[in-house]
């Protein structure tokens, strides 16, 4: 750690707000720190829960850590050569960084949204249905075609979708493209749901088709979601996790990140101030 | 406390602007108090139609100042301190109109008891009241300009002097309409000008609580009545 770094720890001191739940949450991170080629820290002793049932979004200008941060709660950074992270990751009180975790099965787990829609250049059927044929979560095909419907369903795209199911999934709109990839990730029937800004590339009726889609998953997952929109994580998010510079500055319930910050750069960042 | 440093100038302009509007309002709404309470206390007529000229002012200043908060609104999506000081600037705006309202009211009797020289009896305790409110008035604009909570608590607590004023006098009337029922109607017009000076304290102290609300995030409105429920 340089001088910089530690005269910044020591100005940002620790997390302000509530970075842990009541009861037992569904996630926990506990200071996690994450560098690249060792020479480079892009975390820096990151303490945060995601509750069960909840909406957590992370805000933050470009390269705080956000999205990192959230890479390591599914280990994609495993899958990036000189990434090491360091603490503890717990998903439902398991350490998910321990040797015998396959990641391939958390990843099914915490299953992820990513910022551009990516289907595979398969049907809507063949794109939903690859990640229950790849886990073996099924016995017949009548059990995929329940598995396929229910997550379409649940997406919000089975009735755009239904007399269309062997067509590719490219030729869908960005929003229905998204929102097939959402319905992917939970045909594998995920705990936690991962989105990297999943309306960053949408249009605004899409995303807030995608908000509403949010809202109602999360009586059944757990999401966290990295947005550089404030007003979307306003909207959407029960709590709000604001970084900079690689420390997490403040987790508070969103109403009061939005009208009554604990910490100054908090402040200044969602009002749009110089800090 | 600073609203400007925004990284978008024109939003630091758009804000600095609405202060000075509200600014403006403030001494408009000073100076009418001032003219009808002279107007009243030392019976000049001419100021109280100046104070029932210029009330139309106040009414748009209003209006203008709510219309430009509804577009700052709609375009920058104000968040944390932002969000509080444009519903401050709402909620101070609506208190300063009803003060020129109360102001506008007090000229109107002023003008109808200017002849009464039996009124007069009661004028020493209005201008204590007046007096009580005046500060206040000043003070709260003070505080809203420069964000200071400290004393704008301090001021928000001068308002139990002045409903204290407003009981003492109330009592003083009530004993005069039963010994001289002649005068019935003038009695009540000082009445009512006491009643519309002691809520010009009220429209003053909520100025003072809504600049603890901009500084701290804290609302301390009726704090006093949630206590007393808490107490039961």
């Amino acid at each position: 750690m340089n001088n910089n770094d530690i005269e910044l720890n020591q100005q940002l001191g620790k997390t302000v707000g509530n970075p842990l739940v009541d009861g037992i949450p569904r996630m926990s991170c506990q200071s996690v720190d994450v560098f690249y080629n060792q020479d480079l820290q892009a975390i820096f002793n990151v303490s945060v829960d995601l509750a069960k049932n909840q909406i957590l979004a992370m805000i933050g200008p470009s390269g705080c850590g956000k999205s990192t941060l959230l890479r390591c709660l599914n280990r994609m950074n495993d899958t990036i050569d000189g990434c090491i992270v360091t603490g503890k990751i717990y998903l439902d009180n398991e350490d998910i960084y321990t040797s015998n975790i396959d990641p391939v099965l958390l990843r099914a787990k915490v299953g992820m949204v990513f910022q551009k829609p990516n289907p595979f250049p398969k049907s809507i059927y063949d794109n939903v249905a690859y990640g229950p044929r790849l886990h073996g979560l099924m016995t017949n095909n009548s059990e995929l075609d329940d598995i396929v419907e229910e997550s379409l369903t649940k997406a919000g795209l089975w009735k755009e979708t239904k007399d269309r199911l062997n067509k590719p999934g490219t030729g869908l709109s960005g929003g229905q493209q998204q929102r097939l990839c959402i319905a992917r990730t939970i045909a594998v029937k995920p705990e936690v749901i991962l989105m990297d800004e999943p309306t960053s590339a949408l249009d605004p009726i899409a995303t807030a088709t995608i908000e509403e889609l949010m809202y109602e998953l999360k009586s059944s997952y757990t999401i966290a979601v990295v947005t550089h929109s404030m007003q979307q994580a306003a909207r959407i998010s029960d709590r709000c996790a604001y970084f900079h510079l690689g420390r997490l500055v403040e987790v508070n319930d969103t109403n009061i990140v939005f009208t009554n910050p604990e910490h100054g750069l908090t402040e200044n960042y969602i009002t749009g101030r110089f800090g | 406390m600073n609203i400007g440093q925004h990284i978008s100038q024109e939003y630091n302009d758009e804000l600095e602007d609405l202060r000075n509007r509200v600014l403006s309002m403030g001494r408009l709404v000073d100076q009418q108090f001032s003219d009808a309470s002279q107007a009243l206390l030392k019976g000049k007529i001419d100021l109280a139609q100046k104070v029932a000229k210029l009330d139309y002012k106040v009414n748009a200043m209003e209006v203008a100042i709510d219309e430009e908060c509804a577009q700052i609104i709609a375009r920058r999506q104000p968040a944390a301190i932002d969000l509080r000081n444009l519903f401050t600037v709402i909620k101070v705006v609506t208190d300063l109109e009803r003060i020129g309202d109360e102001s506008e009211k007090i000229a109107r009797f002023a003008s109808e008891l200017s002849t009464d020289t039996k009124s007069m009896n009661f004028y020493k305790s209005l201008k204590h009241m007046v007096s009580i409110a005046k500060a206040m008035l000043a003070d709260s604009l003070d505080c809203y300009a420069r964000l200071d909570s400290q004393k704008a608590l301090e001021i928000s607590r001068m308002d139990a002097e002045l409903d204290a004023e407003f009981e003492n006098l109330n009592r003083l009337l009530s004993t005069y309409l039963l010994e001289d029922t002649k005068n019935i109607e003038s009695t009540l017009k000082v009445t009512w000008c006491a009643r519309a000076i002691e809520r010009v304290g009220d429209h003053a102290k909520n100025i003072c609580e809504y600049v603890v609300y901009v500084v701290h995030g804290r609302d301390i409105r009726h704090i006093d009545d949630k206590s007393s429920q808490d107490d039961t």
